[in-house]
């Protein structure tokens, strides 16, 4: 998994509560074999015109001018501000990925649905939950000003605007450490390394035969 | 101090670390991949850059997508029809070259069944860990290997650190004792004992098969019961070593040689419990009391003895499964009480990592020999486990013995198992099948599973219907092999 440590990008505004993982990445896209290539078909039914099926040449679709994602000053942006209840629905796991493979690595929201919250950050995303009055203040602030960005500050908890103000949040201590260190479930385990080579080296001199090459 | 069961031995002897909250990383010694829970693994490797820890650990083969059919087959992986199938057998090849891990491609004799085709090439050995994306994984405890069913994300985690996060398990010990009558077989001792304890009665425990009448089975016979530990809840299955598996594995293609063969069968002798081991339950069955078994139901426990029926709803123990027998026979389309042996069939499957193996074939083959499949069979299909299974079997002239039969003699995979790959149930069809699941809907959209040991699976597509194998005078005990 990616570190993170701090994130400087430009902010996209997505105005809208309750948006679910289906509406994240629908779930014809689930077929796939992969857990990259989603980001084409992330918010696939609010940024293009047209139905979306799996294997389609995207470029050729036609694309929804009003959809915030689709619009020249939201180009490049890798931070997501959302309304309530953000990532509610299905399970998937192909909702983090489709957002992390589109570019994006903070939400800030005032409140995440739990299974997402937990699919996010094993996927390296940073989600960030502030108080409605906040959010609101900074929609209005990305509105107002093109090319909006944040400076987020993982291991101060604090998000610097533009104007030089902190906001400050909190996230799980042990999530931070994971995600400060980019240990996913397999990056905890390799801090074992040491470990895991030792136990190897001994394993193999008692039974040899378990790590008989293939003929 | 008591003793240790072979399923103690087996986790202390792989036991890397034991954490606080009680997990453990145990290291693994094989893992078996195929393609539909490896795809997302692999491209998870490749996001975080990481390699996998160990190369030699690793074999892989396509089995659930691949067609069965002799054409198809001919042609290769373009031989698969739906597309998604296909990519998936695709990428598993692509993955394997790019990573550098050996791999049974579709047309390699050595291709079928994962489960079938490690112990086979001797890839699963007495006392290594073993793990495959799949549950049928218990398998391999036959060999007294430990081996657990895992998830994808699970997969990457041993692809990448050689390790599982493991939590220790409670011991179990189910103990078939005295001799099995003639006709009657390992499929029908273990779902016996699935209809005994139940679907949830291993949940939490590793099982390990003792007694007299599972030593006497041979490696294909108790590979088939440890199969269906998963079936009783148990994610783990478990036969200590004798000499049946040490000759098993003699010569095997990934099987010691020399010295280091003698070495690791002085090792492998210790690898059974302990006399004075002490186990968490013990449930016990009388082998001769175990008569061929049918399943009614949409749940493996939902079995019973050729001579039974199915029973009533109406005298159910309690409603809970009351209710969950009135929707298993109305899916079933069985009346309470009717006769077993008034279930007339529609299809016949013989095969799976339970029963795709020579001696199932061979079971099969010889209540088939001379007689015909009933004119109200639709399909009745041979589909042996291994590349290596067919051609064993054709040289036997099984496949000449089902054809003459009428029988279709397939090519290997895990075929109408679970009917990924074009071999399915019709909506009401009733099937007698020699696989593990008889869930709704697993062998086809509305399909009817009965499952049965290969010999009644045979004796029913000559019939028409489920038949007593013992009454097939010709059928001799089925435990010489
Ligand atoms: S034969 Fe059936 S149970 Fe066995 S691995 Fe294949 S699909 Fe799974």
């Amino acid at each position: 998994m990616q570190k993170f440590e701090r994130h400087q990008g430009l902010v996209a505004p997505l105005d809208r509560a309750n948006v679910d993982t289906d509406l994240i990445i629908p779930k014809q896209f689930l077929k796939s074999i992969k857990r990259t290539g989603f980001g084409v078909n992330l918010f696939d039914e609010l940024r293009y015109l047209d139905e979306g099926y799996p294997g389609q040449d995207v470029s050729k679709r036609p694309l929804n001018p009003g959809f915030v994602l689709n619009q020249d000053r939201y180009q490049g942006a890798s931070i997501l501000l959302a309304r309530r209840n953000f990532g509610c629905g299905s399970s998937r796991e192909h909702a983090p990925w489709a957002l992390a493979d589109f570019g994006f690595r903070v939400v800030i929201a005032p409140s995440f649905a739990d299974i997402f919250y937990n699919n996010s950050f094993k996927n390296g995303i940073l989600l960030i939950t502030l108080d409605e009055e906040t959010v609101d203040r900074l929609f209005k602030a990305v509105e107002a000003n093109e090319g909006y960005s944040l400076d987020i500050d993982l291991e101060h908890q604090r998000i610097v605007t533009p104007e030089g103000e902190l906001i400050e949040f909190s996230v799980d201590g042990f999530r931070k450490h994971c995600l400060l260190e980019g240990l996913d479930d397999i990056g905890l385990t390799l801090q074992d390394e040491p470990a895991i080579r030792s136990f190897e080296q001994r394993h193999r001199e008692a039974r040899p035969w378990l790590f008989r090459q293939a003929p | 101090m008591a003793g240790q069961t072979l399923y103690d031995k087996l986790w202390s002897q792989h036991l890397v670390k034991e954490r606080d909250d009680g997990t453990a990383l145990i290291y693994i010694d094989r893992q078996l991949l195929h393609e539909v829970t490896s795809p997302q693994a692999f491209e998870g490797l490749r996001l975080a850059g990481r390699k996998p820890w160990r190369l030699d650990a690793n074999l892989a083969t396509p089995d659930h997508n691949v067609p069965t059919t002799l054409a198809e087959r001919a042609e290769g992986n373009t031989g698969i029809k739906d597309p998604v199938s296909l990519i998936q057998v695709q990428t598993l090849d692509d993955n394997c070259e790019a990573f550098g891990i050996e791999e049974f491609r579709i047309n390699d004799a050595r291709q079928g069944i994962v489960h079938v085709v490690g112990p086979e090439q001797g890839a699963t050995l007495p006392g290594m860990t073993v793990v495959c994306g799949d549950s049928h994984t218990a398998t391999h405890g036959a060999f007294a290997a430990l081996s657990h069913g895992i998830g994808t994300s699970e997969v990457e985690h041993v692809l990448a650190t050689q390790c599982l996060l493991a939590q220790k398990m409670k011991n179990m010990q189910v103990r078939v004792e005295g001799k099995l009558g003639t006709g009657v077989t390992a499929k029908d001792i273990v779902l016996a004992v699935i209809g005994r304890i139940g679907t949830a009665g291993g949940t939490g425990y590793a099982i390990e098969f003792a007694g007299s009448a599972i030593r006497e089975l041979s490696m294909e016979g108790r590979m088939t019961v440890c199969n269906m530990a998963i079936e009783a809840g148990a994610r783990v299955g478990l036969i200590g070593v004798d000499d049946t598996t040490i000759e098993y594995l003699r010569n095997r293609p990934f099987a010691p040689s020399g010295e280091q063969w003698d070495a690791a069968v002085a090792n492998w002798r210790n690898l059974v419990s302990d006399d004075d081991a002490v186990f968490d339950k013990v449930v016990e069955i009388d082998a001769s009391e175990i008569e061929p078994q049918v399943s009614w139901g949409t749940s493996p426990e939902m079995v019973t003895g050729i001579s039974g029926e199915v029973p009533d709803p109406a005298e159910a123990p309690d409603e809970t499964v009351q209710r969950s027998y009135v929707r298993a026979l109305e899916y079933m389309g069985l009346a309470p009480k009717q006769r077993i042996t008034d279930i007339r069939l529609d299809k016949v499957f013989i095969g799976s990592c339970t029963n795709g193996r020579i001696e199932d074939l061979r079971e099969a083959a010889k209540v088939a020999k001379g007689k015909k499949v009933a004119d109200s069979i639709k399909l009745a299909m041979v589909v042996p486990g291994s590349g290596l299974v067919k051609r064993q079997a054709e040289a036997e002239g099984l496949d000449k013995l089902f054809l003459e039969a009428g029988f279709e003699w397939r090519e290997p995979g895990c075929s109408m198992c679970l009917a990924m790959n074009a071999d399915k149930l019709e909506p009401g069809e009733h099937c007698a099948s020699t696989s593990n699941r008889n869930f709704e809907g697993r062998q086809g959209y509305g399909g009817r599973t009965h499952l049965v040991s290969p010999a009644m699976a045979a004796a029913a597509a000559i019939a028409g219907h489920f038949v007593d194998v013992r009454q097939f005078a010709d059928v001799a005990p089925v435990q010489e092999a």
